[in-house]
């Protein structure tokens, strides 16, 4: 079982088609896997979907691969901070699904959890609920029965995911809140590549405090991190 | 003279009692977090976060450490940490006790709109969804008119919704109304402003 990889590109060698489905970790900026987006954009692969709560801003993160045409549908719950994603899908060049964030997030651990479909009340009665399958469950305050709509898991063909550390078994630890999607999302693909902050020996991180074991992990990098911050909003020691 | 955005943000501050879970959504909710003075309030941050703390000072900034709006933020020492998949099973779960949200039109049955601008604005829902189909209390902060002076509180939503009958009381610059049966109710009015005021400035029924 050699799970380690020395590069990006090499993690990634085979795995890579045109037309797949990527499931991606990542909040923002906060949490993406850069280097392996970056390997995706080296690959050349196009028609892709992804899957991923937001679509990275203009020349960074995921916007890397809307720059360069590779991305044909996003599955997002937010994508306000991209100026070409705005221009591809007002042109129609992008296709886009908006799934709630609460309901992407879902959908992807039920994929990773061999769950075809739940129901949700979020989004019922909204354009999000429209040519659903809708039932009713007595799950009031007082029993009365309230609507739901069906939603499916997310089955990926490939995650790429960022974590703090690794050991060489998979095991991750994520770190504050760059753990956000990255655990869905790493669950629901087929195969799961991670890149780290850092890999260390096994036996160094406290089994209770793994976040996600490595039977979900398939392949793992370790490299340097931008880290870029979206919005830096900070406080003057004299208000303290 | 009508409430200004921290006046809105001190008054909506008034709706949360000790020992609450909240999620303050962007914008103005965003000020409330100024006003909850002495009360035990744990603020929730739908990127996987429960005690968000204040942002950090200068040179402290930690970019792994993020509010749902991208901003740089710090932990307190009642923080947890945990993915997506937690903190909407949280949300939807119906184990936050209220919401604070932004809107664009809240209809007098309670439905809102506040994603969506079709042709202009397609940003995206975000947890907002969630957030209303899931929270025990949503309470909407909100300019009682548009910039042309129409009404915001409506009979029905013209913008796609995010939720329907999801609204349980609407904070404005004018006032504070409650959604009940047959439609609004106003339960306060901002200092000088009148009941008749409101009345004319808004479309939906006030009952």
């Amino acid at each position: 079982m050699q799970k380690v990889y020395e590069s990006a590109t090499a993690a990634l060698d085979g795995l890579l088609r045109d037309d797949m489905l990527i499931a991606a970790g990542g909040f923002g900026l906060c949490g993406i896997p850069e280097l392996l987006i970056d390997a995706v954009v080296d690959s050349g692969v196009k028609n892709l979907t992804v899957a991923s709560n937001n679509a990275g801003v203009d020349g960074f993160g995921l916007g890397k691969l809307l720059d360069t045409r590779q991305i044909k549908k996003m599955m997002s719950s937010y994508v306000g901070e991209n100026a070409e994603f705005m221009r591809q899908y007002l042109s129609g060049e992008l296709e886009l699904e908006f799934n709630p964030q609460g309901t992407l997030a879902e959908r992807m651990r039920a994929g990773g959890a061999g769950i075809a479909g739940f129901y949700t009340k979020t989004g019922y009665g909204t354009q999000i609920g429209e040519g659903k399958e809708v039932k009713t469950f007595p799950t009031g305050p007082d029993g009365q029965e309230e609507h739901y709509i069906l939603e499916e898991g997310i089955f990926a063909d490939l995650s790429i995911v960022k974590a703090w550390k690794a050991d060489d078994t998979g095991n991750l630890v994520f770190r504050k809140t760059a753990r956000n999607f990255n655990p869905p999302a790493a669950m629901c693909g087929k195969v799961c590549v991670v890149e780290v902050e850092e890999i260390v020996p096994r036996g160094s991180l406290d089994p209770d405090h793994i976040h996600l074991p490595g039977i979900y992990v398939h392949r793992i990098i370790q490299g340097e991190h931008e880290k870029r911050i979206e919005k830096v909003t900070t406080r003057k020691r004299e208000e303290a | 003279m009508p409430w200004d955005r921290n006046q809105m943000a001190e008054r909506a501050a008034q709706e949360l009692e000790d020992g609450m879970y909240v999620n303050l959504g962007i914008g103005i909710p965003t000020l409330v977090a100024n006003y909850v003075g002495d009360k035990d309030i744990t603020l929730q941050s739908e990127n996987g976060m429960l005690g968000m703390g204040p942002f950090p000072f200068e040179g402290e900034e930690d970019p792994d450490l993020i509010n749902a709006g991208k901003q740089t933020i710090t932990e307190l020492n009642r923080t947890s940490y945990f993915d997506s998949a937690m903190s909407f099973a949280m949300i939807r779960g119906g184990k936050i006790a209220a919401a604070i949200l932004g809107a664009m039109e809240v209809a007098e049955n309670g439905d809102l709109a506040n994603w969506m601008i079709p042709g202009k604005l397609v940003k995206g829902m975000g947890g907002a969804m969630d957030l209303v189909a899931g929270v025990e209390k949503v309470v909407v902060v909100m300019d009682h008119t548009n910039k042309a002076g129409e009404p915001k509180l409506l009979k029905e939503c013209t913008l796609p919704l995010t939720g329907t009958g999801v609204v349980d009381r609407i904070i404005t610059d004018l006032g504070v109304l409650d959604v009940v049966e047959g439609g609004l109710k106003i339960v306060e009015t901002a200092p000088g402003v009148t009941e008749d005021e409101i009345r004319e400035k808004t479309e939906a029924t006030i009952v």
